[in-house]
């Protein structure tokens, strides 16, 4: 399966259900380290010195996969919590699809983990049963145990695993209800926690092999552009640098024995580019080739009645966003260790699998005899889901015939990201007497990210919207339309991906039409959302009450109906992506002009809440994501090359820009949905709609402090 | 290349590296305490703050030669035995999420403690940032740091 084929996989496996995969089924006591080792699947390894092993097959980029994850397995297994261990898996065929990201994570392994955990306990309660000779009903899996309460016996699973490796596997199991749960809802502590705070925790960046040497690149700074030729004399004179080579088209690499050497290396290595097509591009070009696309018809993403024949008083606006950069704390790396005919990888990335798959081919072999192991990230936001890294180390260490760790500086990360797609917006609605649209269109014009990967998804719509736009409001004549742009600085997917863009148009829109209106703009949104109505969507089913229910929850936590102190403003948004609905009210006042957050109140439902204090998290660190965002995440273009470079010119929010965050969730037991990401969109149009409370200023381009 | 002596977490260290070396890389490549994040190697972000004679500073811009014969604590060396206040706090908090930049986090907070045993909101914000997070946890950095100074995680 090609890198972006397997995404779509996600996203199209997530949201119908299908596709799901319980880790392949281990011979029997092959599982472990000795043969007595209980591995019912691949997922969980029960040896009989009492160690439960959970394997984590999706990547830790501080979303929490290395708790809530095995949580779900531990809770069907009846496991004592204290006893787990966690294994990270590496690129893998066990596992079906491991990517991480779209906010996928607990939504693609709830039911294999699950039932992994169920097949089990079963087979446990089975071993006991034979072991002590009573029917299998008379006995029960409880922390870790199997007992037998009417002879006062128990057996630790250690005890039990040997037995239950001889035992067949069955199907068909049951699954726990809800209210039985002990440790799915539970606020456990994070397992990763300690490690980190103690400086302990490797990340790719840290990882080491003996004899290794580093190894920094030289790209060509303009987009598009080639090396045409180099001269190596002054580098190889800085102590250590032992290698100076073109590891592509566009990228000459310095190997050294310390990064520092490496460094220097390349500081003063004479590289000689051809700038390419695009020496010309810059940020002003890219916006009018936005508009010019604008002109053409786009593909339906969702449609309802006809709103060019619906009447009523029509209110239009455009919204423009720029390209935005993740930036995650940890810059880009990979360690590799060519050998021949095998390569072995130690990746910080959330796509194992297709990291593996295309350092084979850069580096000429199978993808079998490429191992790759996954490393804890300092971040990902969906950097990560590039394999450049990767590539670029293993081409490296072929090259210079040694291990060799490949780092990024900051402003290689800058400078030659992926980035978010910069978009505009144009929407119109038709008011009714009241103020309540009759009709509503949105045209979302940006290039793809997947389409400019060369999968650009059939009849024209990009891959990722089915998951990231919605309609939100069942509007009678609605049209929700995307028109494929193109543009040569390259796309990636950014914490939220298009979900950002749709919601800060819409829910600017909306709050445009309440003030047009004369309404508050909470009870307008709840007005429109006032009718229980289920809005298809692709795979996804909206339902305009849980929306409703984020918004109220949010409204109440807020105190929406409060008066505010003196200078304090509020804003409200609500969207749903990633199958998941949230609500936000930001609370500001303004400063010498400019906005001062003071609160953030956010509401969420997305099903059964599987950690909540991990949930907190996502959405705390989600919003604070969002405000950086909104504030001055800006990527622009100058004769074709990135101009941002360090984080003193694309800057993100820092302790004293922060506001607090309350978090609520709906309660429920629905099965779980995506919480990386949903908490992001609604940040920048709550913002904007809160400085037009305060000033009556609307706000229709990002950032807001340009 | 010179020869260049420090004490780091106590102990002395003799190492072989050109002066200009930012002391971060002789930390982590040299003496393999990869503790010291790198994030932006212009003193920007943090990830790199480690205590030399007791003050904090970025190892990314600081050229070993400048520490040479001083006294370099970094979040190995934090602690003696078992968790430093903070490291606990940081733990009793959920502070966090992908745990990058924390060390630098904890190195800063550390400092401040020093000479701030009972800061209030305004100095944690003065004192932390220059720390950057994109995981966005500097609400719980904030607790962490008032319930280490025994202000109970409270504002």
């Amino acid at each position: 399966m090609s890198p972006l084929s397997r995404r779509e996989f996600v996203a199209a496996g997530v949201a119908a259900g299908a596709g799901l995969v319980i880790g392949f089924y281990l011979p029997h006591g092959k599982g472990g380290s000795g043969s007595e080792a209980f591995s019912p699947n691949a997922y969980l390894r029960i040896t009989p010195d009492n160690k439960v092993t959970i394997v984590v097959a999706r990547s830790e980029m501080g979303q929490g996969v290395r708790t809530a994850l095995p949580m779900i397995l531990a809770e069907e297994l009846e496991a004592d919590w204290k006893q787990i261990e966690i294994e990270q898996a590496g690129a893998s065929t066990l596992y079906g699809d491991q990517t991480t990201g779209g906010s996928a994570s607990i939504r693609t392994t709830w039911d294999p983990m699950r039932k992994a955990g169920a097949m089990a306990r079963e087979m446990l309660i089975s071993a006991a049963a034979l072991t002590w000779g009573v029917a299998r009903s008379t006995c029960a899996a409880e922390n870790g145990s199997v007992k037998h309460a009417a002879s006062n016996r128990k057996l630790s699973y250690g005890e039990l695993a040997q037995k239950a490796s001889t035992l067949p596997i069955p199907t068909d199991v049951p699954l726990k209800q809800p209210k039985d749960y002990k440790i799915v809802g539970q606020r456990l502590p994070r397992v990763d926690s300690p490690s980190k705070v103690k400086g302990e925790a490797v990340f790719g960046i840290d990882f080491r092999l003996p004899g290794m040497k580093y190894a920094v690149l030289s790209r060509c700074p303009t987009i598009g552009g080639k090396v045409t030729g180099f001269d190596d004399k002054e580098s190889k004179k800085i102590p250590g640098v032992s290698y100076v080579g073109k590891v592509s088209d566009s990228a000459i690499a310095v190997v050294a024995d310390s990064v520092w050497g490496a460094m220097e290396g390349r500081r003063i290595l004479n590289v000689t580019w051809d700038d390419g097509p695009n020496k010309d591009l810059n940020t002003a070009a890219v916006s009018a080739s936005l508009k010019k696309a604008a002109s053409k018809k786009g593909a339906s993403l969702y449609s309802a009645g006809d709103p060019a024949k619906a009447a009523g008083r029509r209110i239009s606006a455009e919204y423009e966003l720029p390209f935005m950069a993740h930036a995650p704390m940890e810059p880009g790396n990979c360690t590799a260790h060519f050998q021949g005919t095998k390569c072995e990888l130690w990746a910080p990335t959330q796509v194992p699998q297709d990291c593996r798959d295309s350092v084979a081919q850069a580096i000429g072999l199978e993808s079998d005899q490429v191992k790759l192991n996954v490393t804890l990230m300092g971040g990902g936001f969906g950097r990560r889901l590039e394999h450049d890294y990767a590539v670029e180390a293993a081409l490296v260490s072929k090259a210079a015939n040694a291990p060799v760790k490949v780092i990024w500086t900051r402003e290689d990360d800058m400078r030659f990201s992926t980035y978010r797609p910069a978009s505009l917006h144009q929407l119109t609605a038709a008011l009714d007497g009241s103020g309540y649209p009759v009709s509503l269109t949105h045209r979302l014009i940006a290039p793809s990210i997947s389409g400019q990967k060369g999968q650009p998804g059939a009849n024209g719509v990009d891959p990722d919207l089915p998951d990231e736009a919605g309609p939100v409001y069942p509007v009678p004549n609605y049209s929700l339309e995307y028109v494929m742009a193109e543009t040569a600085v390259p796309l990636g997917w950014m914490r939220s991906v298009y979900a950002l863009q749709a919601a800060f148009a819409l829910e600017s829109f909306i709050d445009e039409l309440a003030v047009a209106a004369g309404k508050d703009p909470l009870q307008y949104r709840l007005h429109l959302l006032a009718k229980d109505q289920d809005l298809p969507y692709f795979a996804t089913t909206w339902h305009t009450a849980r929306m409703r229910g984020v918004l109220q929850l949010a409204a109440e936590k807020s105190g929406w109906d409060k008066p505010l102190p003196a200078g304090r403003y509020c804003g409200i948004a609500c969207f749903g992506c990633f199958a998941s609905y949230m609500a936000e009210v930001v609370e500001i006042s303004m400063e010498n002009n400019q906005p001062r957050v003071h609160r953030v109140v956010a509401a969420v439902d997305c099903g059964q809440v599987v950690n909540p204090s991990i949930l907190e998290q996502q959405i705390q660190g989600g919003i604070v994501y969002g405000l950086s965002n909104a504030l001055r995440a800006k990527i622009t273009i100058d004769k074709g090359r990135v101009v941002q470079g360090n984080f003193d010119d694309y800057a993100p929010l820092r302790m004293d820009e922060t506001p607090v965050v309350e978090v609520y969730a709906v309660p429920s037991a629905e099965t779980p949905t995506g919480i990386g990401e949903p908490s992001v969109p609604p940040v920048a149009p709550a913002l904007c709609n809160a400085i037009y409370a305060a000033t009556k200023k609307r706000i229709r381009a990002l950032p807001i402090l340009s | 290349m010179a020869d260049i002596t420090l004490r780091v977490n106590g102990s002395e260290k003799k190492v072989s590296v050109s002066p200009e070396t930012p002391l971060l890389w002789v930390l982590r490549d040299t003496l393999e305490l990869t503790g010291t994040k790198f994030g932006c190697g212009a003193g920007l972000c943090g990830a790199c703050t480690v205590h030399v004679d007791g003050s904090p500073i970025r190892s990314c811009s600081t050229p070993v030669s400048q520490v040479a014969g001083k006294s370099v604590t970094t979040i190995e060396g934090l602690s003696v035995n078992g968790l430093h206040v903070l490291q606990q706090a940081w733990i009793d908090e959920e502070v966090p999420q992908c745990g990058y930049c924390q060390t630098g986090q904890i190195m800063s907070a550390a400092a401040l403690l020093a000479t701030t045993p009972r800061p209030t909101d305004e100095q944690i914000t003065q004192a932390m940032n220059g720390n950057l997070c994109r995981c966005g946890t500097y609400e719980r950095i904030r607790k962490a740091v008032h319930r280490a100074a025994g202000n109970g995680g409270a504002r």
